[in-house]
C-alpha cells in the first residue's frame, strides 16, 4: 500500500459503514490507537540546513532509519533537533520520498554517492520512481563497467601465479601490453602481415624488361624471392593460428569465431598450391586461389580497433543497406528494361539485352558515366537522362538517411531494450507490491490465529509477535477483516484456493459413502463459528498432499507464483496443532475418498467427474493401487 | 558529385519543411484539443474557509487541517474525479476488484452529481460517517445503496451493492464464491428489511430494521475513534 494513501485510510474505514446493514455477523474490534500524539513538527538538521516536517510523515515508512526509532540515536537533547552529518543535497530527495512516495534520482548526482545515501537512510534503490529509474539504471551500469574495467586492468598488472601456460599464453594475444613478449609477438606478426600484403601488390608490377621478352611483372621475374617471401610469411601466420588455437580456452569457438576463419583462408592458397603441382586444368583456379590472399589484410583488424568498430558498424547496420540495395536493384531492372526497349530500334546498339543494359544503368544512376554505352534514339535519351535524375535521388538520399538512422537506430534498440527489461522488472515489481500487501494481510491473519491458539494454550510469549505491524497495517488488515465477515467468506491464498477447489469438488461427490464428510461448504455457513469450519476443514487437509502435485501440474502459473508455500503448511499444521485426536478417526474414510475419485483419468478437470462411484471396493485391496494411481496423477 | 549531392541532401533533411500536409494539420488540431482538455482539468479548486468548514461539521480545526493535507496530497487540483477515487479505493483492497463499489461510493459522496468531489463533500461525508447520529448514518447508507437516488431500494440496486462487495473480495476466498452467493445474500437482507413485502425498502423501513439490528447498531459505533 502505498504511503501517500495511507492518508486515505480513514475515508476507506468510514466507506465501510456501507456494509454494516448488509453484514449479517457481528464486526470486530477496532485496533485500538493506543500512543494516539497529536501530530507534531520535528526538525532535522542535516549538516546544518535545517529541514522539517510531520512525525506521521515520517512515520509512513516504518522501515527506514527515519521512520523507525533508529533516528532517536541522532537526536541532539540541547537543540531538540535530529542531526544528521550527511550531503543535505541528496537528503533533500529522501525526504520527498517521505511526502509523495516517489524517491526521485538528481542527475547531478554521483550514483555512488547516491547510493550511500540510500544505504544510509535505510532505503532500498529499487523503489526509485518510474520516471527517474531508467536514468539511474544506466548511470549504475557505467559505473559498474568501470569498476569492471579498473578491477581487470589492476588484475593485468599483477602476476597471477594460479594461471596455467594455456591461459597466459591466450591473455598474451588477445592483450598485448601485458608482457614484452607479448608486444614483441604483436609486432613481429603485423610487420609480416604488412609485408605480405605488399609483396602480393609489388608482385603484379611490370618490373623491368628482360631483354628478348616482354615486360614481366616482378612476380615472375624475381619468382624464387617472392616465393621465399611467401613461405616465410605463410609460416609464421602458420605458426600464429597454431598458437591459438592451442591457447583458446574454448577451441570450437575459436574456430567458429571470424577472425580465425580469415587465418585459414589466408593462410589455405599456399598450402593448396603447393600440393597442386603445375597441373594445366587447375592452375587457373590455382590463380584464383591467390586471390584470397588479399585477405591478410583483415588480419590488420587484430591490430586495429578502428577496423573492427568499423565491421561492426556494418553489420548492425546491415537492414538499412539491404534496402538500399534492393531499392536499387528495383531501380535499376525497370531502367535497365526501359532502356532496352528503347533502344532496341536502333542499328548497331550496345544494348543487347536487358543485362546488358544493367551496366549502362549502373553507370549512370551511380553518376559514373563511362560512355562506353550510349543511348542513340530519342526515347533512349530522355529515359537515360531521367534515369540518370533519379539515380541521383535513388542513391543520393538514402546514405545519409541511412548514417543518421544507423546512429539513432542504434541507441533507439539499445533504449527499447532497456526499456522493455526494465518493464518486465517494473511490471513485477508492482505485481510484488501487491502480493506483497495482500500477502501481509494474508501474514497476520495467520500471526493472529497463531496469536488465538496460543492464547488458548497459554503461552503468552508469542503475543508480541502480533504487535510488529504498524498502527496504519493493523487498521488496513481491521478494514479486510470487517470485509470479511461482511461477505462470510475469507481471503486466502491462491495455493489454499486451489486446494479447496479440490476438496469442494471431491466432497460433492461422495456424499452418499462418507456421510462423515457432510459438510458442504458455502451453502450453510455459519460466519462465526470459526473453529468449526476449521474442524471440518481438518479431515480432507491431509488428502491434498498427494493431489496437489497434480494441481501443480495442472496449474503452472500457481508453482511459479507461489511466494509463500510455507503458509500452506504452517495453516494444515496448524490445523493438526488444534485438534490432533481427530486425525486417527479419519484416516479410513480418507482412503475411502480417495479410492472414488483418483481412477478418473488425469485429463479431466478433477471438477468434471461424473463416474458413479465404484461398488464398494475394499479399502486393504485397493492401497496398492492409490499408490500406483498417484504415480499416474504426479507423472502428468 | 555524389559527395556533393549527398552533403546537399543531408543539409535538406535536417532542416524542418513546413509541409502543409491535411494529415500534419489534423495531428496539431488534436493536439491542441488534447492540450485545451488538460488545461481545463488542470483548475484548482479551494475549499471554503476553515471557520466555515469547522461549523459545518463536526470535526475540529486540527482534524480538518490534518483531512485537508492528506486530501491535497492526493488530488492537488483540489478536486477527485472518479478514476483518482477507484484508485486510491482500490489501493485498500488489493485482492479483488474494488471499482463497483468506488464507483457506487463517489457517487454518494458527490451529492451535487458533477463528476468530482470536492474537499468540502469529502469532509461533509465523512463528518456524517464519523461523528454524525445514527440516524444520519444510516440516512447516508440509504442514500448509498439507493443507486438512482429515487428514495426506494429494489432488489436490482441491493444485487448490485452487494455484487460489487463480494468484488473486492476477490477470487480466493475460502469457502469458494458462488454465483449465487450475493442472490442469497441480498435475500436474507431483504427478508429482514423489507417489512410490509412489497419488493423495495423505504427510507423508514431502512431505518426501522437497521435499529431492530443489534449487530448493526454495535458495527456503526465501531469506527467512532478513526480519526
Amino acid at each position: 500500500m502505498a504511503a501517500g494513501v495511507a492518508a486515505w485510510l480513514p475515508f476507506a474505514r468510514a466507506a465501510a459503514i456501507g456494509w454494516m446493514p448488509v453484514a449479517n455477523c457481528p464486526m470486530p474490534l477496532a485496533p485500538a490507537d493506543k500512543n494516539k500524539r497529536q501530530d507534531e513538527l520535528i526538525v532535522l538538521n542535516v549538516s546544518g540546513r535545517r529541514f522539517q516536517t510531520w512525525r506521521t510523515t515520517l512515520e509512513r515508512y516504518p522501515d527506514t532509519l527515519l521512520g523507525s526509532t533508529e533516528k532517536e540515536f541522532f537526536f541532539n537533547e540541547d537543540t531538540k533537533e535530529y542531526f544528521f552529518d550527511r550531503d543535505p543535497e541528496v537528503f533533500r530527495c529522501v525526504l520527498n520520498f517521505y511526502r509523495t512516495g516517489k524517491l526521485h534520482y538528481p542527475r547531478y548526482e554521483c550514483i555512488s554517492a547516491y547510493d550511500d545515501e540510500l544505504a544510509f537512510y535505510g532505503i532500498l534503490p529499487e523503489i526509485i520512481g518510474d520516471c527517474c529509474y531508467e536514468e539511474y539504471k544506466d548511470r549504475k551500469r557505467e559505473n559498474a563497467e568501470r569498476l569492471m574495467d579498473d578491477n581487470d586492468s589492476e588484475n593485468n598488472q599483477e602476476s597471477m601465479p594460479s594461471l596455467s601456460f594455456r591461459q597466459t599464453m591466450w591473455r598474451a594475444f588477445e592483450n598485448p601490453h601485458t608482457s614484452t613478449l607479448a608486444l614483441v609477438f604483436y609486432y613481429v606478426t603485423g610487420f609480416f602481415i604488412a609485408v605480405s600484403v605488399i609483396t602480393n601488390v609489388v608482385e603484379t608490377v611490370p618490373c623491368g624488361t628482360v631483354p628478348g621478352s616482354k615486360e614481366l611483372p616482378c612476380g615472375e621475374r624475381y619468382s624464387v624471392a617472392f616465393f621465399c617471401l611467401d613461405t616465410a610469411c605463410v609460416m609464421i601466420f602458420t605458426v600464429e593460428y597454431l598458437l591459438r588455437l592451442f591457447a583458446a580456452p574454448s577451441r570450437y569457438r575459436f574456430i567458429r569465431s571470424v577472425m580465425s576463419i580469415i587465418d585459414v583462408v589466408a593462410i589455405m592458397p599456399y598450402y593448396i598450391g603447393l600440393v597442386m603441382t603445375n597441373n594445366e586444368d587447375v592452375s587457373g583456379a590455382f590463380v584464383t586461389l591467390r586471390v584470397f590472399r588479399v585477405f591478410r589484410i583483415f588480419k590488420f583488424s587484430r591490430h586495429s580497433q578502428g577496423l573492427r568498430i568499423l565491421g561492426y558498424t556494418l553489420k548492425s547496420c546491415a537492414s538499412e543497406l539491404g534496402f538500399l540495395l534492393f531499392s536499387l536493384t528495383m531501380a535499376i531492372i525497370i531502367f535497365a528494361t526501359v532502356m532496352f526497349y528503347a533502344e532496341k530500334g536502333s542499328s548497331a546498339s550496345k544494348f543487347t539485352s536487358i543485362p546488358a543494359s544493367f551496366w549502362y544503368t549502373i553507370v549512370t544512376m551511380t553518376t559514373l558515366g563511362y560512355g562506353d554505352m550510349v543511348p542513340k534514339t530519342i526515347a533512349g535519351k530522355i529515359f537515360g537522362s531521367i534515369c540518370s535524375l533519379s539515380g541521383v535521388l535513388v542513391i543520393a538520399l538514402p546514405v545519409p538517411v541511412i548514417v543518421s538512422n544507423f546512429s539513432r537506430i542504434y541507441h533507439q534498440n539499445q533504449r527499447a531494450d532497456k526499456r522493455r527489461a526494465q518493464k518486465k522488472a517494473r511490471l513485477a515489481r508492482i505485481r510484488v507490491a501487491k502480493t506483497g500487501s495482500s500477502n501481509a494481510y494474508l501474514h497476520s491473519k495467520r500471526n493472529g490465529l497463531l496469536n488465538e491458539a496460543l492464547e488458548l494454550m497459554g503461552t503468552p510469549e508469542e503475543e508480541h509477535m502480533g504487535k510488529t505491524t504498524s498502527l496504519i497495517e493493523s487498521q488496513h488488515h481491521h478494514l479486510l477483516h470487517c470485509l470479511e465477515k461482511t461477505t462470510n467468506h475469507e481471503f486466502i491464498d491462491e495455493q489454499m484456493f486451489e486446494q479447496n477447489c479440490m476438496e469442494s469438488s471431491m466432497q460433492n461427490y461422495p456424499s452418499t459413502r462418507s456421510p462423515s464428510l457432510s459438510s458442504h461448504p458455502g451453502l450453510t455457513t455459519t460466519c462465526c463459528s470459526r473453529r468449526s469450519k476449521k474442524t471440518t476443514h481438518l479431515p480432507n487437509s491431509n488428502l491434498p498432499a498427494t493431489r496437489l502435485r497434480s494441481m501443480q501440474e495442472l496449474s503452472t502459473i500457481h508453482i511459479q507464483g507461489s511466494e509463500q508455500p510455507s503458509l500452506t503448511t504452517s495453516r494444515s499444521s496448524l490445523n493438526l496443532k488444534a485438534d490432533d485426536g481427530l486425525r486417527p478417526n479419519c484416516k479410513t474414510s480418507q482412503i475411502t475418498t480417495a479410492i472414488i475419485s483418483i481412477p478418473t483419468p488425469p485429463a479431466l478437470t478433477p471438477e468434471g467427474e461424473s463416474r458413479p462411484p465404484p461398488a464398494s471396493p475394499g479399502p486393504n485391496t485397493n492401497i496398492p493401487s492409490i499408490a500406483s494411481n498417484v504415480v499416474k496423477v504426479s507423472a502428468l | 558529385m555524389g559527395a556533393v549531392m549527398g552533403t546537399f541532401s543531408s543539409l535538406q533533411t535536417k532542416q524542418r519543411r513546413p509541409s502543409k500536409d491535411i494529415a500534419w494539420w489534423y495531428y496539431q488540431y488534436q493536439r491542441d484539443k488534447i492540450e485545451d482538455e488538460l488545461e481545463m482539468t488542470m483548475v484548482c479548486h479551494r475549499p471554503e474557509g476553515l471557520e466555515q468548514l469547522e461549523a459545518q461539521t463536526n470535526f475540529t480545526k486540527r482534524e480538518l487541517q490534518v483531512l485537508y493535507r492528506g486530501f491535497k496530497n492526493e488530488c492537488p487540483s483540489g478536486v477527485v474525479n472518479e478514476e483518482t477515487f477507484k484508485q486510491i479505493y482500490a489501493q485498500f483492497f488489493p485482492h479483488g476488484d474494488a471499482s463497483m463499489y468506488a464507483h457506487y461510493l463517489f457517487h454518494a459522496f458527490d451529492t451535487t452529481q458533477t463528476g468530482s468531489v470536492k474537499f468540502e463533500d469529502f469532509v461533509t461525508a465523512l463528518s456524517i460517517l464519523l461523528r454524525g447520529t445514527v440516524h444520519e448514518k444510516l440516512r447516508w447508507t440509504f442514500n448509498l445503496y439507493d443507486i438512482n437516488k429515487d428514495g426506494y431500494i429494489n432488489k436490482e440496486e441491493m444485487m448490485d451493492i452487494v455484487k460489487a462487495i463480494y468484488d473486492m473480495m476477490g477470487k480466493y476466498t475460502y469457502p469458494v464464491l458462488r454465483e449465487d452467493t450475493p442472490r442469497q445474500h441480498v435475500d436474507v437482507f431483504f427478508q429482514k428489511m423489507d417489512k410490509n413485502k412489497d419488493g423495495i425498502v423505504t427510507l423508514d423501513e431502512f431505518l426501522e430494521s437497521c435499529q431492530e439490528d443489534d449487530n448493526i447498531m454495535r458495527s456503526l459505533q465501531l469506527f467512532q475513534n478513526v480519526m
